[in-house]
């Protein structure tokens, strides 16, 4: 009985510790953005492999994201002879929900597991501190440059994802399903709001892009310098990134959209 | 050269993500609406305005004009008190204009249908339209249906 208290204790002052270190990190990071938009060349090679290398899925998937509706909200559409709705339903869903959503949950996949892996083993074989050595912060040199990609590629990547979605069910609509092709962009373009849906999708992959980066360099950065360890940071990253993306969609939906 | 590519690359997603913003703004969205938008507002008392919203559609003759930018209720004559952005590429518009509430389809969303009257003088900004016919209720329309059908036998 002992035991088990103890135990629920350890593993709520490490969450704790763990939650504060965290914190510590970000602020340390955010700290180091000035700086490192002085070094732009550093952003560029992390915004290579962060941003360029997730678009072809981003691509792939959204296209495919976008059929899907295309599809299956005809289906229902048809039923009430509002299939010209079609083009509102897919660009709503894709530019409110969709877009930011699926995209940071690739994004979390592809470009933040691959962060937690590289900070983890550059920590396992001790670059970190051979550059502390050195008197090289590496919270500056090598975290902030990836946090201010990843900050930087999650909305471009969410706006390249919707667009081509809406592309995607267009060519389901029209192509397959023969949808009116006027209507389905004058429908769309007269219920989505440029500063209520867009803007908003955009402002949500933002908190999404920093949420998704911060969790995966934390996790790379207070990772058990073992291979195990770094193992086991990489799927936490993919987890709690999950969690994380889907939590704050609820209450970022509820702010934005909640009184509409 | 190595160096070259990676910015080369990272500039073509930067333009590929600006680009579908600018997609999503032009091609989605409503955007376009905002660059003339330098329109001019009117007043519109309805006693019913049934499930008109903000940003409903104002018509003429069946060609946009317009949107709802406000709707509030008069507390002096518990009528509604629609506000409505006209475009100002359409300022001839004569002042005894009347404003009507349809229903797009039969379960469509409503909007406002002005009707042009006879007047030489043209609508300008805060101007009011006296002439308002109120949504159609269907409620009510299936309720008078019924009592005169009643009264009738």
């Amino acid at each position: 009985m002992i035991g088990f208290i103890q135990g629920l204790g350890r593993s709520v002052i490490e969450t704790l510790q763990r939650l504060g270190r965290a914190h510590i990190f970000l602020w340390d990071m955010v700290r180091g953005i000035p700086e490192v938009l002085l070094r732009f060349s550093l952003v560029i090679q992390q915004l290579h492999s962060v941003g360029v290398m997730s678009v072809m899925i981003i691509l792939i998937s959204g296209l495919f994201v976008g059929m899907v509706l295309g599809l299956q909200g005809y289906n229902t559409l048809v039923d009430f002879g509002a299939e010209e709705s079609l083009g509102v339903l897919v660009a709503l869903s894709l530019v409110r929900e969709l877009g930011p959503v699926v995209c940071a949950l690739l994004f979390a996949g592809r470009a933040g597991s691959a962060l937690t892996a590289e900070i983890g083993l550059m920590k396992s074989t001790e670059q970190l501190s051979g550059m502390e050595m050195m008197a090289v912060d590496p919270v500056r040199r090598i975290i902030a440059p990836r946090f201010v990609a990843g900050i930087i590629s999650m909305p471009l990547l969410a706006a390249i994802f919707s667009a081509v979605g809406v592309f995607g069910g267009f060519l389901v609509g029209y192509g397959l399903l023969g949808v009116d092709d006027g209507a389905f962009w004058s429908q769309m373009q007269v219920k989505t709001d440029w500063h209520d849906d867009v803007l908003n999708g955009v402002i949500k992959s933002i908190v999404f892009g920093v949420v998704v980066t911060w969790i995966a360099l934390f996790e790379g950065y207070d990772a058990v310098p073992t291979s195990e360890g770094v193992g086991r940071a990489t799927t936490r990253t993919v987890v709690h990134s999950a969690f994380a993306i889907l939590g704050l969609d609820f209450v970022l939906t509820a702010l934005m959209f909640g009184g509409i | 050269m190595q160096k070259r590519n990676t910015e080369i690359t990272v500039g073509l997603f930067v333009a590929a993500g600006i680009v579908a913003i600018f997609v999503l703004a032009m091609k989605v969205s409503n955007f376009t609406d905002f660059t003339d938008d330098s329109g001019y507002q009117v007043v519109a008392e309805f006693a019913n305005i049934g499930g008109l919203k903000v940003r409903s559609p104002v018509t003429m003759a069946g060609v946009r004009v317009g949107r709802v930018s406000n709707i509030t209720l008069d507390e002096n004559t518990y009528n509604a008190k629609v506000t409505l952005d006209l475009y100002s590429k359409f300022s001839s518009l004569p002042t005894d204009t009347s404003a009507s509430i349809f229903t797009a389809g039969l379960l469509g969303e409503q909007y406002i249908a002005l009707d042009a009257g006879a007047e030489d003088e043209f609508l300008k900004n805060g101007d009011v339209l006296h002439l308002t016919q109120p949504a159609l209720v269907l409620e009510q329309v299936i309720g008078q249906f019924l009592f005169s059908k009643a009264e009738g036998e």
